[in-house]
Order: C-alpha cells, then sequence, then structure tokens
C-alpha cells in the first residue's frame, strides 16, 4: 500500500521545477537579445545584418526547428499511448532534423568567419554570435540528451521515470523552438530589412 | 504488481499534456506566421517602421501559438503554477529588456561628441 503512495504521487512537481529553470534560461536569452539591440548598429565598418544574413538559408533552418517541435510532440503523443517503436522512430526524425538545423547553422558561422566577419571583427558580430551561439549550444545539448534518451527507451521502455524524462526533454526542445522565432525575427528578418 | 503500477500511471495528471490536433493546429499555424513575416520582408512589402512592428506581432503571435499548443500553457489545474511563474519571467524579461534599451539609448544622447562639445562651449569659464 506504501507503494501505491509512492507511486501515485505524480510528476507534476519535477516538471514544475523543469518549467521553473526553462523560464530562467528565458531571461539568460533575454539579456542576450538586449545586448544585441544596443549592439546592432555597431558595426565598426564591417558589413551589418543586410549585407551579411542570407534569407533563404535562414528559412530553411526555420522550418527544419520548427518541424522537430511537431514531431516531438508527435514522440511525446506516442510515449504517453505506450508504444514504443513509433516513440524512437519520431525521436529519431527529430534527432536527425536537429542535426540539420545545427548543421546549417554551422555552416553559415564557417562562411562568416572565412570572410573574416568573426566575433571579433566588431560589437554588433559579437552580440550576434553570443546570442545565436548560446541557443546553438542549447540545441547541441538538447541532441545529446536525445541520443542518451534514445538509448534509454531501447533499452528500459517507456516507465513512468523514463516517459517523465522525455517530457522534460520535449519541453525544452519546444523551449528552443520558441527562443529561435525571436533570434529568426529580432536579428535575421530585422537584419534584412533594408537601411 | 506492475499491472497495478501501470493502471495508476494511466490516470495521473493528463493536464498538460499534448493531443494529435493541439500539435496539428500549432505546426500549421507557425508555418503560416513565419511564411508569412519572411515574405513581408523578402519582399518589403511595407515601409520599414510598420514592417518592423508587423513582424515582431507576427513573432509574438508565434510565440503565443507554440506557448499554447506545443508547451500546453493554461491548460493545467488550479493552482496554475506554471502561469504564475510565466508571468514572472515575463515580467523579468520585460524589465531587462526595455530597461536595457533605455539607459543604452539615452545614454548615447548624453554622451554623443556633439552634446558634450555643446556642452564645454556653453560652459567656456570652465
Amino acid at each position: 500500500m506504501s507503494m501505491t503512495a509512492i507511486v501515485r504521487t505524480d510528476d507534476s512537481k519535477p516538471l514544475l521545477g523543469f518549467w521553473i529553470y526553462i523560464m530562467t534560461d528565458c531571461v539568460l536569452f533575454a539579456s542576450l537579445f538586449a545586448t544585441y539591440a544596443v549592439l546592432y548598429q555597431n558595426t565598426n565598418g564591417g558589413p551589418d545584418g543586410y549585407q551579411l544574413f542570407n534569407l533563404k538559408s535562414v528559412l530553411a533552418e526555420t522550418l527544419v526547428l520548427l518541424t522537430s517541435s511537431f514531431t516531438c510532440g508527435l514522440a511525446m503523443l506516442a510515449a504517453h499511448r505506450g508504444d514504443r517503436r513509433q516513440t524512437i522512430l519520431w525521436f529519431v526524425i527529430t534527432f536527425l532534423l536537429g542535426v540539420t538545423f545545427l548543421t546549417l547553422e554551422a555552416t553559415e558561422f564557417r562562411h562568416f568567419v572565412q570572410m573574416g566577419d568573426s566575433w571579433r571583427r566588431s560589437g554588433f558580430l559579437s552580440a550576434f554570435f553570443t546570442l545565436v551561439g548560446t541557443h546553438g549550444l542549447h540545441i547541441t545539448v538538447g541532441l545529446s540528451w536525445m541520443l542518451i534518451m534514445l538509448f534509454e527507451v531501447i533499452h528500459k521502455g517507456l516507465g513512468r521515470i523514463t516517459i517523465r524524462r522525455l517530457t522534460m526533454l520535449s519541453m525544452f526542445w519546444h523551449f528552443l523552438d520558441i527562443i529561435w522565432i525571436f533570434i529568426f525575427t529580432i536579428v535575421y528578418l530585422r537584419g534584412a530589412i533594408a537601411p | 504488481m506492475s499491472e497495478h503500477r501501470r493502471a495508476i500511471v494511466g490516470h495521473h495528471d493528463s493536464s498538460t499534456r499534448g493531443t494529435l490536433a493541439s500539435y496539428v493546429t500549432g505546426y500549421i499555424f507557425s508555418i503560416y506566421l513565419t511564411i508569412t513575416a519572411w515574405l513581408l520582408v523578402r519582399n518589403h512589402l511595407l515601409q520599414k517602421t510598420p514592417l518592423l512592428i508587423l513582424i515582431i506581432l507576427l513573432a509574438l503571435a508565434q510565440f503565443m501559438v507554440q506557448i499554447f499548443f506545443f508547451l500546453h500553457l493554461g491548460r493545467e489545474r488550479k493552482p496554475r503554477w506554471r502561469l504564475i511563474v510565466f508571468f514572472g519571467m515575463v515580467a523579468i524579461v520585460l524589465i531587462l529588456v526595455i530597461g536595457s534599451l533605455w539607459i543604452m539609448t539615452t545614454l548615447r544622447y548624453r554622451m554623443t561628441i556633439p552634446q558634450m562639445e555643446n556642452y564645454m562651449n556653453q560652459q567656456q569659464g570652465l
């Protein structure tokens, strides 16, 4: 009976704790956005966003990340149904989309650095690389976590603790997509409007 | 034991879970808002300031869509701790962003060279 009592305690508390962590991470990104907004005109004679950004590749990145957020939701639906194969399938798709996003971003960064427009070029580029790079770092952490969870689901199946961890991972992944909306709008679209 | 456990797991809190309909709706709305904003900017369909305001409004709309349809905020049972923490976050973010911009733009206004030169010219006795 005492076992039942332990099992009965639902997951709302750990999930609330994780939600609070996500909210504090939003504050971290807000400070980076504020820094960017203050510095984006300080190009020090270097290129500005209008000269630098490639809108087509940015749209591709955005749609890939958005789709991965959607497939992550589908994976969670499968997990709650207890459908192990579908859960694995959708998380693998989410993972591959995440890797695609990261590859596109790394290609963009490498291109900028090769043209001499690295974070050392100007205040604008320092703020740009810090903001977008921090998001990319979060994506990398999310992808590593997803890989670990895939092994856990394959080896242990969909127990209560595993589902709780998957729920946290999916919250983290949706949160990263939400941060990207603002990077897409404030950094890329704002930068692509002719001065 | 395991069957018993499964039965209890079956009816734990489902108020913060999604449904297929919520994910599909959120996805379609998000794609629509993303592509609209992108096309507006690519074709430069408006003057600079209205265009900027419009794309920020589209971003906020997409933010609400994803918070609601992907993160299911507002669908939890009372007491709605997530919603309360969310509003706390929004307040801190607004203070941080608006405050920083306010400080830095007025700093620029006061510290730019012409203003300083004017000030020094007016105070020649110093």
